[in-house]
């Protein structure tokens, strides 16, 4: 299947800067179309597209909207997830560059949708060179006359890749430390100040004008069965061509790394970021969608010359230097974890190291308060399943080693 | 004073300290005594926001701050030899400053410019597809 651009169709084909090339590619149509229509039929609309969120977690876009919509209270709030940290995602920062103003249409729309006055756009300080490009398009889309019933602010992180889950960026936003709150309650119930709140992914976002102009029969006629539409993926690692592509939803991982980024001799590709899945290159025509594996759509490869071990105690570091430290589980969890990975990839393993990091996934699995420690152990289990042999040869010679040292212990 | 009030004061408390980390350069004691004094509450909550972001630095930092993404994407294009280089320029490790307080390093975790992997963030300005040759050249535009 060759690359199918919903989400990207404007990117390298507007110019970012100037919102008269966005109008001559139907920018805002679909916004003047559902500033005619009652709030309830454009969130109907969404949701029987069947659109999912594309930050990671999936969860129906529409539902969210309609949570937030009923929701009594007077102030509402809309926020962009814009604080892209996920190991390996650069989507949205190619979206931010290429095509901010389908963002700010969409935007737009979710706020007549759901009746919020406010909305905030969260950047990520790393991609504080976008801020001044975007701010601009803000203010050409406002002289426009198209933002009247919305104020949209931009408001930059300060370097945490925790604040990319919702509630701690709701937390980061209201001046605090970016920690993970205990739900529920849920944001479109309960968010940003205690306000009714919906938090969308920049890619989610932007779906939404192409769906409103084309309808929701025709967004669900594409993709799979759970998972609609198309998915951008960010593609990284032992490629020849990384970068970003948009494929259908339910894509073979073959097409992209393969087909399109030139992978070769792979060992292993991690999907969707630091928490990530594993697939062996055995596994390589697995397909891409929620209900397979997906995550950010971030897909690294790493090919045969490169250390398992290495590998997963790197990507434990980044976890373990992110937790935001609020539950216990997700703080000393992705250290011990580190100590004991890092100790395997130095060579210094003992015999009982596997067992230890399983049952220590399944605590934090089971007990972390957010995403990031519930699936930290993700790339753990799953070279474990598939590289389990790297792992024990690295404790057997380990083990042999010492002993020829004279060291008896393990 | 009202709840709601005290709520909007607070919210400015990250901005502030983004302020000061991008006039002074840090984020000093006394500034943190001050902010809490004027947004009314208590200096631990401030200095636990000044030091819950990893861009937020309570240590004077050099003119030039240098951020050397780690992330694996970048691990595997070289981010060694990066730090390697820039050690052998500037005479800095990881942490340090130079003497003359020109220039920072710093490790960092990933800023999504993987796809032009070794990438490094030198004053927010995104430097990528990085080579010795380059790297020299970026440092020398700094002097």
């Amino acid at each position: 299947m060759p690359e199918k651009r919903i989400v990207l169709k404007n990117c390298e084909i507007i110019d970012p800067r100037d919102v008269n090339t966005s109008l001559e590619q139907d920018g805002f149509k679909a916004l003047n179309q559902a500033l005619g229509m009652p709030p309830e039929a454009v969130i109907a609309e969404v949701k029987a597209s069947g659109l999912r969120g594309r930050g990671g977690a999936g969860f129906p876009c529409g539902l969210k909207w309609e949570i937030a919509r009923k929701s009594l209270s007077v102030e509402k709030y809309l926020i962009c997830n814009a604080d892209e940290g996920e190991v390996g995602t650069f989507k949205d920062r190619y979206i931010l560059q290429n095509d901010p103003f389908t963002l700010i249409e969409a935007m737009a729309i979710a706020a007549h949708a759901i009746n919020a006055k406010q909305a905030y756009i969260y950047l990520r300080a790393e991609y504080h060179y976008l801020l001044a490009g975007l701010a601009e398009a803000i203010n050409q889309v406002k002289a426009k006359g198209f933002l009247q019933h919305l104020d949209i602010t931009i408001r930059e992180g300060a370097g945490a890749y925790i604040c990319g889950e919702e509630s701690a960026l709701m937390d980061s936003i209201e001046g605090k430390r970016g920690e993970a709150r205990f739900k529920p309650p849920f944001p479109p119930n309960k968010g940003l100040w205690g306000k009714p709140t919906i938090i969308n992914n920049v890619e989610t976002l932007m779906n939404i004008p192409a769906i409103l102009l084309n309808g929701a029969g025709w967004f669900n006629q594409i993709g799979t069965d759970k998972s609609k539409g198309t998915k951008v993926f960010s593609v990284s690692g032992d490629v020849d061509r990384p970068g970003v592509c948009e494929f259908v939803m339910g894509s073979r991982l073959e097409e992209i790394i393969v087909d399109w980024a030139h992978a070769r001799d792979i060992k292993m590709v991690q999907v969707g970021g630091a928490t990530g899945g594993i697939i062996p290159a055995s596994m390589i025509k697995t397909p891409l969608a929620f209900e397979t594996i997906l995550g950010s759509g971030a897909v690294t490869a790493l090919d045969k010359s490169r250390d398992t071990l290495d590998f997963v105690s790197r990507t434990v570091e980044f976890l373990a230097e992110e937790s935001c430290g609020k539950c216990t589980p997700c703080r000393e969890g992705t250290e011990v974890m580190l100590e004991i990975l890092g100790r395997l990839a130095r060579g210094e393993g003992q015999k009982e190291d596997i067992q230890t990091l399983e049952e220590l996934s399944n605590v934090m699995s089971l007990s972390s308060l957010c995403g990031l420690g519930q699936a930290a152990s993700i790339p753990v289990l799953d070279t474990l399943k598939y590289f389990r042999n790297e792992y024990e040869t690295r404790i057997n010679q380990s083990v042999f080693l010492r002993s020829l040292r004279g060291q008896r212990w393990q | 004073m009202s709840e709601k009030l005290k709520v909007e004061g607070r919210e400015h408390l990250l901005a502030q300290l983004q302020d000061e980390q991008e006039n002074a350069g840090y984020i000093s004691e006394q500034f943190i005594k001050q902010t809490a004094e004027s947004l009314g509450i208590s200096i631990s909550e401030v200095y636990g926001v000044a030091t819950f972001y990893h861009l937020l630095s309570t240590q004077p930092q050099g003119r030039n701050v240098i951020l050397v993404c780690k992330c694996i994407p970048c691990y595997f294009k070289g981010s060694d030899s990066v730090i390697e280089t820039i050690h052998e320029k500037l005479g800095i490790a990881p942490g340090e400053t130079t003497q003359d307080g020109k220039f920072s390093l710093q490790l960092t975790n990933c800023i999504g410019a993987c796809d032009q992997a070794p990438a490094i963030l030198l004053n927010h300005d995104l430097h990528c597809n990085l080579t010795p040759v380059k790297i020299a050249q970026i440092l020398e535009a700094c002097q």
